[in-house]
Formats: structure tokens, sequence, C-alpha cells
């Protein structure tokens, strides 16, 4: 029955996320649906995995949230909105989509085991990523701070010579000389670059 | 709360998810249908784990691998729309139809 309520929360706040004019009120309602993913976690037996989701996606969407009041036209949903393109297509899409992983899920047998009752699943987590799991938890965390540095390069205005969207250029060797390095070839490859 | 509903529900999410990904034109809201996807394969997982695996702990590694997975798509994905932002002005997704600068 609990299972059932939050089911519900969850597949009715996702659906609600893509229909919303206001995108922080979208950003809530996604928040609203990973909570819900969470709870179920919980009833699971998987306590540690649903506070971590709980947690992080409660994060994760504040900053969605300030995303969007930074970048969107509407973010307070004042004016009726539906930004959308290949609508049929899309639709069609997500039931395909839906219909074939239940074809999936009904012509599967699965085995049925589940997590015996007061077994220590968080001890269980925690020796298995410090133990046999040890590579790759310690990949995840490389992964992440490469996906940092790549962030910041990606996100930052500055250029290694000046700000990068105004054509950052070296300085010249001697004073009033060229600028140093190797310059973009303009003509090679038949592609205009347009520096703003 | 059997497998299958579970798994229905799932599904449910990766389908709403698949639709929000394809059909918004805004690049925060396609994200939003990516991450809605996400959440689904993260209950999918966990509704194995904690159901037909017998709470084998190599499945709870694999859901914190999806959710690292989560976070780099969101942190690349927020850099990408804020380094596009820069250089276009350009917050919907028909505004980019050349991979140049």
């Amino acid at each position: 029955m609990v299972f059932w309520v939050f089911s519900a929360v969850a597949v009715v706040a996702g659906w609600r996320v893509f229909c919303t004019d206001s995108m922080v009120r979208a950003s809530f309602l996604l928040l609203v649906s990973f909570i819900a993913v969470g709870a179920i976690m919980l009833l699971l037996n998987a306590p540690y995995l649903g506070f971590a989701t709980i947690f992080m996606m409660g994060v994760e969407m504040m900053v969605m949230a300030l995303f969007m009041v930074m970048f969107m036209m509407n973010p307070a949903g004042l004016n009726p909105m539906m930004m959308v393109h290949q609508h049929r297509f899309s639709i069609a899409a997500g039931a395909a989509a839906f219909v074939g992983l239940a074809i999936a899920i009904f012509t599967t047998g699965f085995p049925h085991d589940p997590v015996a009752a007061g077994r220590p699943v968080i001890h269980d987590l925690g020796r298995e990523l410090l133990g046999p799991s040890m590579l790759i938890f310690e990949s995840a965390g490389v992964t992440l701070l490469a996906t940092m540095v790549a962030s910041v390069i990606l996100s930052s205005r500055s250029g290694r010579f000046g700000a990068a969207d105004e054509g950052s250029v070296p300085p010249p060797l001697e004073p009033g000389g060229e600028p140093a390095g190797r310059r973009p070839d303009d003509e090679g490859g038949g592609h205009a670059h347009h520096h703003h | 709360m059997t497998l299958t509903a579970l798994l229905l529900v799932a599904a449910a999410l990766i389908g709403i998810g698949l639709y929000g990904a394809l059909s918004q034109q805004s690049f925060v809201m396609l994200m939003m249908g990516l991450e809605l996807m996400l959440n689904g394969v993260l209950l999918a997982a966990v509704g194995f784990w904690s159901l037909a695996a017998g709470g084998a702990p190599a499945g709870q590694l694999l859901v914190i691998i999806t959710m690292a997975v989560m976070a780099v798509e969101m942190a690349v994905g927020f850099a990408l729309i804020a380094a596009v932002y820069r250089n276009r002005q350009a917050d919907m997704t028909e505004s980019l139809d050349t991979m140049k600068h």
C-alpha cells in the first residue's frame, strides 16, 4: 500500500515535470519524484541508498532551480509555457519504451531471492566498497575529480591569455612583435571562425 | 510489493524521462528528462538487488556508480549550458545548428 502511494507520487510528479509552466516548479517536482523513489528504496531494505538518493537529489535539484532562475525566461511560471519539439514522436517513443520494457518484464522469469531480514546491508556495502570493489569505487572518485576539472574549464570565462570569448592571444616574444605560438589556420579546412 | 510492480514503475519513469529528453527544447528541461530516466534505472537496480539478488553487496555498488554517473551528467551538462550561453546567448536546442564556434 505504502509502496503504491510512493510509486504514484514518483510517476505523477515525474509526468508533471514536463507539464508545469514554471521551470522552478518543474525542478521541485523532479525532486518530489526522486524523494518518492528514495522512500521506496527505504521500503526495499536499502537505507543507505535511500537516504543518499534523497540528500543528493535535494542538493542537485536546488542547483537545478538556481540554474532555472539564472538562464530561463520563465522561471516563475507567470506565462503559460509549452516549449516542445517533435512532440508526437516523443510521446510515441516514451510509450514505446514503457511498453517494450513492460513486455520484457512480463515475459522474463525473475528469481525470487529477497534480502534476508536482519542482514547488515550497510555493513555489507562498506565491506564491498573498501574491499573487493575498491578499484571501481576509486575510479568513480577519479571520474568525479575529472568532472570537476572539466566543468571548471568548460564554464570559466577566462582563457589562458585573457577572456576566451574575446579571442585569447598569447603575448609576443619581443615587445611589439607577433603573438607567440602557432595561430589557428583560418584558410585551411574551410571553416570560418567567428570571434565575438 | 512485487518485483514486477516495481519494475513497471521504473519502466514508467524511464518512459516519461525519454519523452522529456526528446521533446523539451530547453537544455535544462532536457537534462531533467535524462535525470528522470536515471531515476527509473536506480529504482530498478535497487529492486533487483533487494528482491532478486538476495542482497548481494555488488548490487548496492552498482547503484552508487549510477549515482556517480548522475552527478557527472549534471555537472558536465550545466558546464556545457554555461559555455553555450556565454558564447551564443542560447538556451534552446534549436539555436545550436552547428558545432562551430
